[in-house]
């Protein structure tokens, strides 16, 4: 969808061949969303089917140039009018993966969290170093630099609320952790004194601060055996 | 985990070696920080992430020489503080580091430009020449025109900003910063990080503890701590970044 609206608003600049299309796309987006030109060719022509581009002129050989038309241009104003649909998030594997991961016996809910945020953070590091070349000389000049900016932005700031979720949800898992007892492997019972720790912790107002029972948790989640 | 890493080349400006902190004793020890290996070289810039009582703070005071180690060492440019009588201590902590806090830490009764000259004045320079260095600094950080005013008239990026130039003002090669976009509008903070990364990569070491990822990714390396131990760093860039065949210029 987004592709189609993309080269819509491309096209309102003025005619353009495919190759053309594709080449600005990627430079506003700095190549994030690679298209290949059959993806351009193939949305180009449901554009003309809808009517919402014509050709321009008569084919340069093997090429086309295409202008946007009146419903075209009405429907790239509908699309910049309305905002984008988040009612129906799409499927996001980290959250699927740890969605699985909790309460399942033998996987270490934690190294999953720290690997994501390893990874996470890595990608993040190269978005920013890309932002700072961006940045450098006095900033982007042209709009096709600051589109690519905002992008990098995007990236940026998407990856952030994933670290982020990804440290709530480790300080969930562990305030949980630290309230129930691990659950046994084998169908044995917790002995008297674990019992009796977890009796503490259904007492214990639990802190981040509390370096102790942090640790007692985290060994909770990352030993195999998550709450 | 994988041992720590220098910036390949440069000299080691702050090693933690085998370091550990040590709080009470007998059932109500608590162990802040175990067996810390972390070597920060000229012109490299490290962030320490890790939840609250991870040991963030914990390892920037003992780094600084502003607390003891319980175990290891702590060595700048090759002098393990250790070693050090009070004097000569507090001489390496005024002359070596600089510190940015939060709260940015600036003398209320100080302007902007006295407050980055008071630390070379207590190196034993002229009051002039101090001065001198001190509106250079400003001038570095497109500062100048609050060379005059008190921390009060000044906004919180300046205020951070100053706090950052006295950190570095004369040879302070290694700069230790403590949340130091805390209190800071987005895009402040990022002037703050902008400006922490250019003094890195001009040769500086830097060390910064935050628990917000956006300005950790200004770091070469990102350490996490959890329970006082090192679990996990990221490396330093290399030419095989995750972009580098995916999203190019």
């Amino acid at each position: 969808m987004s592709i189609r609206y993309g080269l819509l608003a491309l096209l309102d600049y003025g005619p353009k061949y495919g190759s053309q299309l594709r080449a600005e796309f990627e430079s506003r987006t700095g190549a994030t969303w690679p298209l290949n030109i059959g993806q351009v060719y193939t949305t180009l022509s449901r554009l003309e089917r809808d009517a919402l581009i014509e050709p321009a002129g008569e084919r340069d050989g093997k090429q086309q140039r295409y202008r946007i038309t009146e419903n075209g241009r009405r429907e790239l104003a509908d699309w910049y009018r309305q905002p984008v649909d988040r009612s129906h998030p799409s499927r996001d594997e980290l959250a699927i993966k740890l969605a699985m991961a909790v309460g399942t016996e033998g996987v270490d809910v934690g190294a999953i969290i720290q690997a994501q945020r390893h990874h996470t953070l890595k990608a993040m590091q190269d978005y920013t170093r890309l932002k700072a070349q961006a940045l450098a000389d006095g900033g982007p000049e042209s709009g096709e630099e600051m589109a690519w900016l905002l992008v990098l932005e995007q990236l940026i700031f998407s990856a952030e609320a994933e670290a982020r979720w990804l440290d709530h949800c480790e300080s969930r898992l562990m305030r949980l952790a630290a309230r129930r007892p691990a659950r046994p492997r084998t169908g044995t019972q917790p002995d008297d004194t674990g019992a009796a720790h977890d009796a503490h912790d259904e007492h214990h107002v639990h802190d981040d601060e509390h370096a102790h029972d942090d640790e007692h948790a985290h060994h909770r989640i990352t030993g195999g055996t998550t709450a | 985990m994988t041992s720590p890493t220098a910036a390949s080349g440069a000299a080691p400006i702050l090693e933690l070696r085998g370091l550990g902190r040590v709080h009470g004793s007998g059932v109500t020890t608590v162990h802040a920080l175990r067996d810390i290996d972390l070597t920060v070289s000229a012109g490299e810039f490290v962030a320490v992430m890790g939840p609250s009582g991870s040991g963030k703070s914990t390892l920037l005071t003992l780094a600084g020489g502003l607390d003891n180690a319980s175990s290891g060492q702590v060595l700048i440019e090759g002098t393990d503080l250790g070693t050090l009588n009070k004097s000569q201590l507090a001489k390496i902590r005024r002359t070596s580091i600089g510190y940015v806090f939060q709260d940015y830490n600036l003398i209320p009764a100080l302007t902007a430009a006295e407050n980055i000259a008071l630390p070379r004045e207590l190196d034993g320079i002229s009051a002039r020449a101090a001065r001198k260095e001190a509106l250079a600094a400003l001038e570095e950080i497109n500062l100048t025109e609050v060379a005059n005013r008190f921390p009060d008239e000044m906004s919180g990026g300046q205020r951070q900003r100053v706090a950052i130039a006295r950190a570095l003002v004369g040879d302070r090669r290694l700069v230790l910063s403590d949340e130091p976009t805390g209190a800071l509008d987005s895009e402040t903070g990022e002037a703050v990080l902008a400006l922490l990364r250019k003094r890195c990569d001009e040769g500086a070491a830097g060390v910064m503890v935050t628990h917000e990822s956006r300005y950790a990714a200004w770091a070469d390396r990102v350490v996490f701590l959890r329970d006082g131990t090192m679990v996990d760093q990221t490396v330093s860039p290399t030419a095989e970044s995750l972009l580098a065949s995916e999203v190019k210029r």
